[in-house]
């Protein structure tokens, strides 16, 4: 298969000598990435499919700077792509051959810790994982936690809008943010929110929150620190089935517990986490559902005790409540080590993201199966069963011949199905390029209109980005949204993929 | 109320607004949207040609408690939704707040729409998120006529723009909403209220604080000056406490223990009057029988008190006031006057950051003043490029939000 990505504009790349000038009288030379060699370690990001190089490198050290280039980039009418630490799993910072690559490694900075407000102002390119490093000490966090945290930075967690797997409970970046400065492309700086809730006026803070970089550049972040849970305990629970599993994951919310973690696996993923580092999983399960309870001491016990009770009424196989911190960070050690757990037992893996109504779990797990078996390829399930979202993983070998193709079609069908089934295609690695020509199976092409209007809203250009999210490029005049000056279109050529 | 004459349109399907909208768009003619009418007085006053009535575009659409979610029609009475949650030991966790009785309207009368365009969340809102973080997915008929959804069904979704966050809170400037779909969450078990009294206004904030920071888990957190609510004759701070029945009783006396010295003496709310309270408190009960305007003011909650004191040092005579969200949500009563002091009390929000909406006053001063906090040259450039991406002409609820919109 293969991405079509926007052609290169001649127009562009004919200034690059020009861009790389003015952008020198911006940035110190460090900050500048000029030569093929090393911009090649920018040419992706965690999506590893597909690859460009981009035009330049340009690293900001501070605000002035991003606002500087996103002028230059106007004026020059020159593509910017934003980058956080490059973990995303859809290719949302993936390069363009024409375009600015917009580094926001040295924004790397916790700016504030205001413990009585309960929030942090922190720069993007800080690490998830070292804001709650930074407050643990004071019994404070910051609840949205991929699984990448300990690489991936906040600015990165907005734009694609990061989950975790105690969303359930805690909710995604968007529930956790409070305040955001945004440059917009031209330079243009705007700041949304701050220490407050719920600033009135639209919520740009939401609309920004999973824009993948399309819409402006972040170059600051507040963030809603809570405080830790004193006490925290895990449940193993192993079925005969992964319909079991469901139904009890189902029951355990019916009777109105929703955990901090509610996560499952499937009997190949339980498998390949044992080869890989053993951790007591039940090797004679179908599923295995992973629960914790979070809260005071008294309030946790009692939980357990009532989802034990839950599990013996749905006919688990296994029920296993931690006793201590390090039990409970053994029933976490294979699910954290699932995926390279399962690099080991294939070649290669595709990582799908889709959700679906939880209920419908069966027939999805039916649905890919008959899927992988059309494609003579085999999934390994880990889901966050909670909230439906499910993480097939492909197993494939790249080397053999078509290998890739079958794996990138069986992927393709597999949220299709997500979406039959009322679920969605993403539901924590965006959209990027890996999913952006199935936009079509969830939205109308008026839905998508009304969505690329807004993007026009913000970047009536299409400079920043283009080529992701949106399988068509439009001119925001087609929209009615831009005003064309003396009848001269800024891009002539703009594709449709 | 003082719209009565407005030439109203029902709209009972989503064809039947696409139809009134592509007339409105047609004749350049501007549009309210009106549900149950709770909220007709708030937001700037400018009145439109005709009204778009939702309460027959009604219905609750699909409800699976396990699955934590419901949809419902936007003229659908959140009463209606919120019995049919209550029968199945569920609610809207964010606990939308009712304007109607403030605003001089009768309670009951909000439907799920207006909730939503207003982004009406009470005082649970510092702890379980506010209207815009409970909205899964929508569907709805824009400014330029066009059926459009957004989001979906389920609790985690990345696909595409978040239009859900951006119609909370849009008060019906960019589209009319037609079909909401809401995360529900389970009731606590029971729920009490801790009153530390005795401390003053800025110790009581202080010790609000103080307990946002245990491991306690308040779900809400006010401040009452005397005599503003429970027939108290001095200051005190309410704390509520919900979960089940074994852990609230352990919070609550975890919490007297972190919280006690200073002077200060508690009580315990049991659960009925707990929920009666802060019902009260959702619907800014202490001060809507005040005659006199209302501001709700959004701040940080360290500046809260400092915020009230600015107003007061400036001259501006306060009728009553109280706090929520552990300080940072404050309502305000000011005694009537042409402009509601809007310079003055923005100027003292701006010191710290935050907003400051005009929730009660006539229609001359919502007429006069900014009703909404202004806002920057490049946001409200920006907010209007957005607004006219869903509504190029203007057509819904013109003026109501912006005057240049």
């Amino acid at each position: 298969m293969t991405l079509l990505m926007p052609t290169p504009e001649p127009a562009i790349m004919s200034q690059r000598g020009e861009l790389i000038a003015r952008l020198g009288a911006i940035l110190p030379s460090e900050s500048l990435i000029v030569d093929e060699v090393s911009r090649r370690a920018y040419e992706c990001d965690a999506f590893t499919m597909y690859r460009a190089l981009p035009l330049v490198v340009a690293l900001p050290g501070n605000v002035e700077q991003v606002r500087a280039i996103m002028a230059l980039a106007a004026e020059m009418n020159v593509k910017v792509v934003p980058r956080g630490a490059g973990t995303s799993l859809s290719g949302g910072s993936m390069p363009l051959e024409d375009g600015i690559l917009l580094g926001m490694s040295k924004f790397n900075r916790i700016l504030e810790i205001d413990y009585e407000n309960r929030c942090a102002r922190v720069q993007p390119g800080v690490q998830n994982l070292a804001i709650s490093k930074a407050v643990e000490a004071q019994g404070f966090y910051y609840a949205p936690d991929p699984s990448s945290q300990i690489a991936c930075s906040i600015g990165g967690n907005v734009a694609e809008n990061a989950g975790g797997v105690h969303c359930l409970k805690y909710g995604l970046t968007t529930n956790n943010i409070l305040g955001l400065e945004v440059v917009l492309m031209g330079g243009d700086l705007i700041r949304l929110g701050g220490k407050h809730l719920d600033s009135e006026g639209y919520d740009l803070i939401g609309l920004m929150t999973g824009s993948e970089g399309l819409l402006g550049v972040v170059t600051e972040v507040v963030v809603r620190l809570l405080q830790k849970p004193p006490v925290a305990r895990g449940l193993l629970l192993g079925f005969a089935s992964v319909t079991a599993g469901a139904r009890c994951v189902g029951a355990i919310i019916a009777r109105g517990v929703i955990p901090a973690g509610l996560e499952m696996m499937d009997r190949a993923t339980i498998h390949a986490v044992e080869r890989f580092q053993p951790c007591g999983y039940p090797l004679d399960a179908e599923a295995l559902v992973i629960v914790e309870l979070d809260g005071t001491p008294a309030e946790v016990d009692h939980l357990v005790s009532v989802v034990q009770d839950i599990a013996r009424e749905e006919g688990a196989t296994t029920i296993r409540a931690s006793t201590s911190e390090a039990e409970r960070l053994q029933f976490w050690a294979g699910r954290k080590n699932a995926f390279p757990a399962v690099s080991c037992i294939a070649p290669d893996y595709l990582c799908m993201d889709g959700t679906i109504p939880r209920a419908r779990l069966p027939e999805a797990l039916a649905g890919m199966e008959r899927l992988a078996k059309e494609q003579g390829l085999s999934v390994a399930n880990v889901f966050h069963a909670g909230d439906g979202n499910l993480h097939p993983l492909i197993l494939y070998d790249a080397s053999k011949e078509g290998d890739v193709e079958r794996a990138e079609k069986l992927g393709f069908d597999i949220l299709r199905l997500c979406v039959s089934l009322g679920g969605v295609l993403t539901g924590e690695h965006g959209v990027g390029v890996e999913k952006r020509d199935l936009m079509g199976e969830m939205f109308s092409d008026v839905d998508l209109e009304q969505q690329m209007r807004l993007k026009c809203a913000f970047d009536p250009a299409g400079r920043l980005n283009p080529g992701k999210v949106f399988p068509t490029l439009h001119r925001c005049a087609e929209f009615g949204m831009m005003h064309v000056a003396g009848g001269k279109m800024p891009f002539p050529d703009l594709p449709r993929f | 109320m003082m719209q009565a004459a407005l030439a109203t349109l029902e709209i009972r399907d989503e064809s039947d607004a696409v139809d009134a909208i592509c007339a409105a768009n047609a004749k350049g003619v501007s549009c309210a949207i009106v549900g149950g009418g709770s909220k007709s007085q708030l937001g700037r006053c400018a009145p439109q040609t005709q009204a778009l009535s939702t309460p027959a575009l009604a219905g609750v659409t699909l409800y699976e408690p396990n699955e934590l979610v419901l949809s419902a029609r936007a003229g659908t009475r959140l009463s209606e939704i919120e019995a049919l949650l209550e029968n199945n030991g569920q609610q809207l966790a964010f606990e939308p707040m009712d304007y109607g009785p403030l605003l001089g309207a009768e309670a009951g009368y909000a439907t799920i729409g207006g909730v939503i365009a207003a982004n009406a969340s009470g005082p649970r809102r510092i702890k379980a998120g506010a209207a815009r973080d409970h909205l899964l997915g929508f569907r709805c008929v824009t400014g330029r006529g066009e059926q459009v959804k957004s989001g979906g069904r389920v609790m985690k979704n990345v696909t595409g723009y978040d239009l859900s966050k951006l119609v909370c809170g849009s008060y019906g400037t960019l589209a009319l909403l037609t079909e909401l779909t809401l995360k529900v969450l389970p009731k606590s078990e029971t729920e009490c209220t801790l009153l530390a009294i005795g401390a003053d206004e800025a110790e009581s904030l202080a010790l609000l604080r103080r307990a946002t920071a245990t491991p306690c888990e308040p779900s809400s957190l006010a401040m009452l000056p005397a005599g503003v609510a429970l027939a108290l004759d001095a200051d005190a701070a309410a704390i509520r406490l919900e979960g089940p029945t074994i852990s609230v009783t352990a919070r609550r006396d975890d919490l007297v223990a972190r919280l006690s010295g200073g002077g200060v003496r508690f009580e315990t709310l049991d659960e009925r009057d707990s929920t009666t309270l802060w019902r009260g408190l959702r619907d800014a009960a202490p001060i809507a029988a005040q005659v006199g305007q209302v501001w709700r003011i959004s701040v940080a909650p360290t500046e809260g008190f400092a915020v009230v004191e600015r107003i007061r040092r400036a001259g501006v005579p306060l009728l009553a006031h109280f706090y929520d969200w552990a300080g940072g949500l404050i309502w305000l009563c000011v005694e009537t006057t042409s402009d509601a002091y809007a310079a003055v009390v923005r100027a003292a929000v701006d010191v710290s950051g935050g907003h400051a909406t005009l929730i009660r006053a006539s229609q001359e001063t919502r007429t006069i003043v900014d009703v909404f906090h202004p806002q920057p040259a490049a946001l409200a450039a920006l907010t209007r490029r957005v607004k006219e991406s869903f509504d190029p002409a203007h057509i819904l609820e013109r003026g109501r939000m912006r005057a240049e919109f």
